[in-house]
């Protein structure tokens, strides 16, 4: 087993006017489950196509129609319920949540109320080198996403594109655990980075596969402990959900303000109510967008379409054997087996690509100058081009070479940067380019003594000052290197300069 | 010559086709006149009859290339519940008007594919919601039987009452039904004909208009017990794009009438003997017990102790479904879209298309079941009366493992009644039709109305018998024996 041990971040702390106050926070995340096709048709899943063109009949509630499960979707969801320590319900069920509106063509959105397919599971927040926070997942439900109401095409027209309806979406419910906006944020990244792990969801906010609603509520010191020892919710305060959020940049913002608000409101003597809210980045507040007294009655009952959802625990046996190595495995796998730093491994475990690119260069090279090359050199120079790391002109192996170089000592630090471009841009095996364009550094004691003589006897002022102060011999070995051009081996050179200034 | 041609049940039509005695033009030409003149019964709502005329000429052809399918030129109605690419479909409702699907039912489907021929589409209540035909958005289709010395106009039955009236009249050789709590089985006893619903799964929901999605089955009403097993072999079958749709393979079912019952178990239930039920009604229920004992069967009293739980279980859990199935027509889409005014909302547009583009008894059942599943009230009702119909279908489940093959009951507690007698009736009072078939719905369980004699005013009565799960084999068998003991031969005398 591997050893995460890790330490519990401090609840973020808000001082009002009368006295402190804590956040909580649960969050449900939608993540659209990666699949060619939707949960129960054969349409296309294909972003960015033309609006209404990936439609089947029972997307478009056409009379008559009959969902169909689409058993990949449902292997995504028990993926993810693995991948986040969660039970497995081996019996789960549809259920019907009725409401109107124009891009929820059927009257109802099928979902999983009753009996998820998830069960209870956790996610490890890391909040710093030997910080975490574990957020406990309540449950995860298959559902369908809903198609798109567009209202600024026509003055008087609404149009609807049902592209997106029936596409497959899980929402992964979290217990409240999150204690502030940082943590809200770095909970979403982290279950980002898992889902991405698991190929499960591509973890889009941009486009809005992955977006979250965030409930938010504030209680004194010590309500929170209280509510965690008993199970009681009534230690915490009315909470209120912030719908439909994908930014990380918003979230932490909304439930900043949504907390002094609320905390506003408490210690005016007033009360919070539940409801639905909405966040306005421009203006930076949360608005009301329903009260508890206009929310909707959903009618939920188990859809009489759908046969219970019933799977075998091999099959779940076999999904679970094809699981990847995920970011808490693997970032101390780096850890312990390359010796990397807390945050060097977090940096390379952050996207799997990164983390597959990494260990392919430490397969031939030094585990920690692959990881400084990758980190600050190969990531630097993506980032300048805009590049992913699955884009790199690079190779693993062509970055090995470069490292593998100045570990023989060929090439000093310097040329290395040098060399390192080169393969980027130009590609070609570095030690060929080494040796072709005679980029070899010199060892040849002879060689660099000569050069060392020449500069000491160019400078007698500098002589008696360094004499004077050994630390401007590095004056000396600059000067040296460059008149050698950078190919002097560093080492030698200050070795060589320290014995002539008899240092 | 023509009206003799119509007169034929679905096998006698499939005989003489093969024998070469008719072609399916020349039956298909009959019904077609047929129907032509028969608009007082207002059992077509639809007619195709260039699309019929030219499967029946594509079906001579494929007899001629020695490619006959098992129904091939045979000449059906489909009730308007079955969505047929690109013929209207409406379900008997104005809100679907003008609505042509661009897909075909698996149902008919199977149907075509066997070779059958297309008349048009039948009436129905609408969305199947009515006993009587009357919430018909085409107004009610008219049983071909009157009673003597009478000439008010009776009811087919309903829902699938054009479905019952054409076939009694021999405006087609059979018909397509849907059974939600009765709507086969009563139509087929209010009209003299024979009405099958099938275990639920075994036909394939897809592309049939839903209204109770855990109840609805389709199946077939023909003039024999023969005609429904050649087109139940058609209709049946696994069906991927339906969940609810079993895969089991469907035998054949014509070839398992042998007419002998001897050594089955016919179970009598007790609690089917209804207060104020006609005296005619109990007679019948003796009649038949006494000719299935003739036949071999062994006749035992049963208990089926939830049956009274029936009617009102039915009538939570079914309108539950219908108000949730029933939210797409919204007017976005399809179908019939209000009028707006200046200003009207999207709220306005739900409001106005779903006002005026549903009738009175679809309303009712919407809010019925908009009410039993709202908060508050869900337990209460809806998941109370799913407890109860897993007693109801374990009531049966005891029968059957005590050894009973089939049971015997009424189909309907009276004959046909008078179009307009319920009008200013309480609505229970319609839905006490339903109350010898609601059961085998809610249980899942196949059921078959077969006419067993005439009543003292000569209009049809028929007796339901219900069979084990996926065992439609052996409950026509029965239901064969019966309709030879019974002997039922009568037709209406033609009025239209």
């Amino acid at each position: 087993m591997l050893d995460l041990t890790y330490e519990t971040p401090k609840p973020k702390i808000i001082a009002g006017a009368k006295h402190d106050w804590e956040l909580v926070i649960g969050m449900e995340v939608h993540a659209q489950v990666s699949s060619n096709a939707k949960l129960f048709s054969g349409a296309s899943t294909t972003f960015g196509a033309e609006p209404n063109s990936n439609v089947a009949f029972v997307d478009a509630a056409m009379p008559g129609m009959l969902p169909v499960i689409n058993e990949f979707c449902v292997a995504q969801a028990v993926k993810t319920g693995l991948g986040l320590k969660a039970a497995i319900n081996l019996r789960s069920a549809f259920d019907r949540k009725n409401y109107f509106y124009p891009d929820q063509p059927a009257g109802y959105q099928i979902s999983q109320l009753y009996h998820p397919i998830v069960g209870e599971g956790e996610v490890i927040v890391d909040m710093g080198p030997g910080i975490a926070r574990c957020v406990r997942i309540e449950r995860i439900h298959l559902e369908q996403d809903a198609g798109k109401s567009i209202h600024d095409m026509d003055p008087a027209l609404s149009f609807v594109d049902l592209n997106r309806s029936g596409v497959a979406l899980m929402e992964i419910v979290s217990r409240p655990d999150i204690r502030g906006p940082e943590e809200a944020a770095a909970y979403i990244l982290k279950l980002r980075q898992i889902l991405r792990y698991l190929g499960t969801c591509d973890g889009d906010m941009q486009n809005g596969n992955l977006r979250a609603d965030v409930n938010v509520s504030v209680c004194r010191p010590g309500d929170y402990e209280r509510y965690r020892e008993t199970g009681d919710f009534s230690h915490l305060g009315t909470r209120c959900e912030i719908k439909n959020m994908n930014s990380t940049r918003f979230i932490q913002q909304a439930i900043d303000v949504e907390a002094r608000r609320q905390i506003a409101i408490l210690e005016a003597g007033g009360q919070v109510d539940q409801e639905t809210r909405g966040f306005d980045p421009d203006k930076g507040e949360t608005r009301s967008q329903r009260s508890k007294e206009e929310a909707h009655d959903y009618r939920y009952f188990p859809d009489p379409d759908l046969l219970p959802l019933e799977i075998e625990q091999a099959w779940v046996d076999d999904i679970a054997s094809t699981m990847p190595e995920l970011p808490d495995a693997k970032k101390a796998r780096f850890m312990g087996d390359f010796g990397l730093s807390d945050y060097d491994a977090s940096v390379l475990t952050a996207e799997v690509e990164a983390a597959a690119y990494f260990e392919a260069v430490a397969a031939h090279a030094d585990g920690k100058l692959a990881a400084n090359w990758v980190i600050n050199e190969l990531f630097g120079r993506l980032k300048r081009d805009e590049k992913d790391i699955a884009d790199s002109p690079m190779s693993p192996e062509q970055l090995a070479g470069v490292i593998a170089l100045i570990s023989k000592g060929d090439i000093s630090g310097k040329i290395a940067k040098d060399l390192f471009e080169i393969v980027y841009v130009e590609g070609g095996d570095p030690a060929k380019i080494v040796e072709e364009r005679g980029m070899k550094q010199v060892t040849d004691t002879g060689a660099i003594e000569a050069a060392v003589d020449e500069v000491i006897a160019a400078n007698p002022a500098q002589v008696e000052k360094a004499k004077a102060n050994p630390k401007l011999a590095g004056w000396f070995v600059g000067q040296v290197m460059k008149t050698t051009g950078g190919k002097a081996n560093p080492k030698a050179v200050n070795e060589i300069v320290a014995a002539k200034l008899g240092l | 010559m023509m009206s003799e041609l119509t007169k034929m049940g679905l096998a006698d039509a499939r005989d003489a086709l093969a024998k070469g005695e008719t072609t399916s033009v020349e039956l298909t030409g009959a019904f077609l006149e047929a129907i032509e003149a028969s608009g007082a019964l207002n059992a077509y709502v639809h007619k195709t009859p260039d699309l019929a005329m030219t499967r029946a000429k594509a079906a001579d052809e494929a007899r001629a290339r020695g490619e006959a399918g098992t129904l091939n030129g045979l000449p059906i109605g489909i009730k308007d519940l079955f969505c047929t690419q690109g013929v209207d479909s409406q379900a008997g409702s104005r809100i679907l008007e003008g609505f042509k699907p661009e897909y075909e039912s698996t149902v008919t489907s199977k149907l075509w594919d066997a070779g059958a021929v297309m008349l048009g589409k039948l009436n129905m209540d609408e969305f199947a919601m009515g006993s009587s035909n009357e919430t018909s958005v085409y107004g009610p289709a008219v049983n071909p039987w009157k009673a003597e010395g009478s000439d008010a106009a009776l009811t087919p039955g309903g829902s699938s009452g054009g479905s019952s009236a054409a076939v009694a009249a021999d405006l087609c050789l059979a018909a397509t039904g849907t059974d939600t709590g009765g709507s086969i089985r009563q139509p087929a006893a209010f009209t003299g004909i024979v009405g099958l619903k099938p275990t639920y799964g075994r036909c394939s929901r897809w592309g049939i208009v839903a209204f109770a999605s855990s109840l609805d089955q389709a199946g077939p009403m023909t003039k024999s017990v023969r005609d429904a097993a050649i087109m139940l072999t058609a209709m049946a079958g696994h069906d991927p794009k339906d969940s609810t749709s079993a895969d089991l393979a469907v035998p054949d079912f014509e070839a398992m009438l042998t007419g002998d019952i001897k050594g089955q178990t016919i179970g009598i239930p007790r609690e089917y003997h209804m207060d104020g039920m006609p005296e005619e009604i109990e007679v019948l229920w003796s009649r038949g017990k006494e000719m299935l004992q003739d036949a071999g069967a062994k006749i035992v009293d049963i208990s089926l102790p939830h049956t009274k739980y029936a009617l009102p279980t039915y009538y939570v859990i079914a309108p539950a479904e219908a108000s949730s199935n029933l939210a797409r027509y919204d007017g976005v889409r399809y179908g019939r879209r209000a009028k707006l005014g200046q200003g009207d909302s999207i709220t306005d547009m739900y409001d106005k298309t779903r006002a005026e583009g549903f009738g009175a008894e679809v309303q009712r059942r919407v809010m019925i079941g908009t009410y039993v599943l709202s908060a508050g009230f869900y337990d209460a009702y809806y998941n109370r009366a799913r407890r109860v119909r897993t007693l109801i279908k374990k009531d049966f489940e005891d029968a059957f493992a005590a050894g009973v093959d089939a049971i015997l009951t009424p189909a309907t507690p009276s004959s046909a009644f008078g179009i307009g007698e319920m009008a200013s009736a309480d609505p229970v009072q319609m839905y006490l039709n339903d109350v010898f078939t609601v059961t085998v719905n809610l249980a899942g369980l196949p059921g078959i109305a077969v006419p067993t004699g005439l009543d003292s005013r000569g209009l049809p009565m028929g007796l339901q018998l219900i069979g084990r799960p996926w065992e439609e084999g052996a409950l026509l068998n029965t239901a064969y024996a019966l309709e030879n003991a019974a002997g039922f031969v009568a037709k209406p005398s033609k009025w239209w």
